[in-house]
């Protein structure tokens, strides 16, 4: 369960927040959305919640996983994961190796490690794929890497931040259904931000507006 | 989550950099002045060191000759670098060919331009006896010539390129060809719309470059020895002699002429500024009035081939080099060598090897060292999320825009009162000074313009700060942190003052050797000491192109942004 509580972001130096303070819970394999005009502040607000603020933003109020605050830990110790426009794999790194990057040193044994990345790749319908450069793969594909190396981390809850605007019409919804099975599937508490209403009615949760602070 | 991470950081690598290098510097450049003034004990005189310096014979006339030749080669190279992008049409293929001599140290270059105008260069060998009719070299000095021209063109030869490139990679954000057509729309010819209109908005970007260059042609030492006229010599390099004299009576007028020649490239970079301001207020004024220009001046039809004969000669100087160093017996007037040998280059217990991995050593050492400096103090901007404040730029760059020898001199005898050894550690050391901003300035805009979504991602997956330097961060950045390396290589291997004033002559590099060399009789070593120099950056630079794409063989993704 993901808690965020009276959250409200203001640009380093003023006064007014971006939005009105922001509430809600997500439960496990919840999806929540959150609508807004461009601008208002949806990846600001995403980026407070993951822990990825900027220095020109100063962001109020607390996130809680599970009734334990993260508020004030660094990204990489809340196992929040993110997911861009962009499936952003590592350039460097084969479609396997991204996927072990998700992993994370927890299994150590070879066998084991190799076994969950080659069930990912299934998964994804990709089986094969694991020495593959991330470059040569589809749009599709490489959304589908990046949701798998996202879970692969095992992560307490997940971030979504405008996944499909970048995909192509057709491959939209067939993206976006896996998406959402698997974040179903594995029970992981989720907040889209979104400006398609197509993706809220996909993603079946509530949906919250972001709106300007009413005078 | 915010600022204070990685602020432990942060300060160890100011306080690294301040006391490696900025402290040193500043310690050099006091202790230069109190020698300047006569409040060193040791080395004062009785006789006001002012007064020591005006003694001196010459000294009026190295001051001007300084001041001449630095103007004019500066003067001609901005002009025509311009004419040959213009020619170009600000094309960037030009750049290939422009490449060689900007990696080729001024030395060498120096040397190898010293081999092609010499009376009994390869110019005039071409020439003779045909054209010219000489059987013997003739007996005029086309090097060391007491106007300087040969050392004019020579900073020519080695400061056009650089300056065409700055201008090429600036060409890229304007819209030239419309500038240059509305020009001719109203009136101006293509000639003066490229000088009316393109230069113009051009001029900006350049205004930095042209201060490093003029600021470097009134210091050089190495090329003004090699190339510049003797007797008298240019100021930089008279003082060079003074502080090499074992007359320690010579010492203060040499600190003091330290610190006028720093104060000359103050105030010439102050009228040129000036200059500046005057130029563009005339042509404002006239553009205003409606006046056209249909036809440049006659004589700049010429100067695209000028300026590309001068590229040529740089060419051929490098080759010359490498065609002397294989020559056994080249008498006058040949125009090739009688006959080949290898001999030299098989000499290996000559010393060759030994210099050469000297400087070897030292160069990477020192690029090494500028690397992890630079590269911690990246991670810091990183980490800390924030700009570089403007001081901290000036901390990093101080090194470039001080007066090297005014600063080196000092450093040299505070090394020489502590009675510190010195061994080509302190050589390494004094060079990563001038190499370190060399990398930040190479490697800053690549580390920056990383994706941070990649790096938050990794976050995301768990992966703290040092697990996403070392395995995202300085993989991806692999290119530039070569091109990097090999930038600071070459810096290393061109460097001379550093290597002659804190190796105190115990320590000799490619650079040292070959400077030594030029003035001595047997041009087939010399020119191999010289091609050694201008390869060693060619080959680093080879090796920075070749690998990534080695490595990153099947990485798309990196080798496409470059």
């Amino acid at each position: 369960m993901l808690s965020v509580k009276q959250v409200c972001i203001c640009p380093a130096g003023r006064t007014e927040p971006l939005f009105a303070p922001l509430s809600c819970d997500v439960a496990a394999g919840e999806v929540v959305t959150i609508m807004g005009p461009s601008g208002i502040g949806k990846s600001t607000l995403l980026d407070f919640i993951g822990g990825h603020l900027g220095r020109d933003f100063v962001g109020l109020g607390t996130v809680s996983l599970d009734g334990c605050d993260v508020t004030h830990r660094p990204a990489e110790a809340r196992g929040i994961g993110v997911l861009f426009q962009d499936a952003l794999l590592f350039p460097h790194l084969s479609v396997g190796q991204n996927l072990a990057f998700g992993l994370g040193p927890a299994p150590r044994d070879r066998a084991a490690r190799r076994q969950a990345i080659e069930e990912a790749l299934e998964t994804a319908g990709l089986s094969g794929f694991a020495d593959r450069d991330p470059a040569t793969l589809s749009g599709g594909q490489r959304a589908r890497v990046a949701l798998m190396r996202a879970l692969l981390a095992r992560p307490k809850a997940l971030l979504l931040d405008e996944p499909f605007s970048r995909l192509d019409e057709a491959l939209r919804g067939d993206i976006r259904d896996f998406v959402f099975d698997h974040i179903r599937r594995q029970g992981v508490p989720t907040l889209l931000a979104t400006h398609d209403a197509a993706d809220a009615e996909a993603a079946g949760g509530p949906v919250l507006r972001l709106a300007p602070e009413a005078p | 989550m915010t600022g204070h991470e990685g602020w432990w950081l942060r300060l160890s690598v100011l306080a690294a950099v301040t006391l490696g290098f900025v402290a040193p510097i500043l310690a050099g450049l006091a202790q230069t002045a109190r020698v300047a003034f006569g409040l060193d004990a040791g080395l004062s005189s009785d006789v006001a060191p002012l007064a020591a310096l005006a003694a001196l014979p010459g000294v009026g006339t190295s001051i001007a000759l300084t001041l001449w030749t630095g103007l004019a080669s500066t003067v001609l190279s901005f002009f025509l670098a311009f004419e040959l992008v213009m020619w170009t049409g600000g094309a960037r293929r030009a750049t290939s060919w422009l490449a060689p001599l900007l990696a080729a140290p001024h030395a060498a270059l120096a040397i190898g331009f010293a081999f092609l105008i010499a009376p009994s260069g390869w110019i005039a060998r071409a020439l003779s006896p045909w054209a010219t009719g000489w059987s013997l070299p003739p007996d005029i000095a086309t090097v060391h010539d007491a106007w300087g021209i040969a050392l004019i063109l020579g900073l020519t030869v080695k400061e056009l390129p650089f300056l065409a490139l700055v201008m090429l990679a600036s060409l890229g954000q304007l819209p030239v060809a419309r500038l240059v057509a509305t020009g001719r729309a109203l009136g101006h010819g293509r000639r003066a719309s490229w000088y009316w209109l393109v230069l113009p908005a051009l001029y900006p970007a350049l205004r930095l470059p042209l201060y490093a260059v003029l600021s470097f042609s009134l210091s050089v030492v190495d090329m003004a020895i090699i190339l510049g006229p003797s007797n008298p010599p240019t100021l930089a390099v008279a003082m060079t002699r003074w502080f090499q004299s074992a007359d320690l009576g010579l010492f203060a007028p040499a600190a003091f002429a330290a610190l006028l020649l720093g104060l000359l490239v103050a105030l010439t970079i102050f009228g040129w500024h000036l200059g500046e301001r005057l130029v563009a207020a005339h042509a404002r004024r006239r553009l205003a009035r409606g006046w056209r220009a249909l036809r440049a001046p006659r004589l700049g039809a010429a100067m695209p081939g000028v300026a590309g004969g001068l590229v040529a000669a740089g060419l051929l100087a490098l080759l010359s080099l490498i065609v002397w160093s294989l020559a056994w017996r080249w008498s006058f007037p040949h125009a090739v060598p009688e006959r080949w040998s290898l001999a030299l280059w098989r000499d290996t217990g000559s010393g060759w090897v030994h210099v050469l991995a000297e400087t070897a050593q030292i160069g990477a050492g020192a690029t090494l060292l500028s690397l992890v400096l630079a590269a911690l103090w990246l991670e810091g901007e990183t980490r800390g999320r924030f700009r570089r404040a403007r001081w901290a730029t000036a901390l990093i760059y101080l090194p470039l825009l001080m007066p090297q020898l005014a600063f080196l001199f000092g450093l040299n005898v505070v090394f020489l009162k502590a009675g510190l050894g010195v061994d080509w550690t302190a050589v390494l050391w004094a060079h990563a000074i001038f190499v370190f901003p060399y990398v930040m300035l190479t490697l800053t805009e690549a580390w920056h313009a990383l994706d941070p979504r990649l790096f938050q991602t990794a976050a995301s997956l768990g992966a703290g700060p040092w697990r996403r330097l070392l395995t995202i961060r300085l993989p991806c950045l692999l290119g530039p942190i070569l091109t990097a390396a090999a930038i600071g290589f070459a810096v290393s291997v061109a460097q001379y003052l550093p290597t002659l004033f804190i190796g105190g002559g115990r320590v000799t590099t490619l650079t040292t050797e070959a400077v030594t060399l030029s003035s001595g009789g047997d041009r087939r070593v010399a020119g191999m000491y010289a091609s050694l120099q201008a390869l060693m950056p060619l080959a680093a630079y080879g090796l920075a192109l070749a690998l990534p794409v080695l490595l990153w063989k099947n990485r798309k993704g990196l080798l496409g942004q470059g």
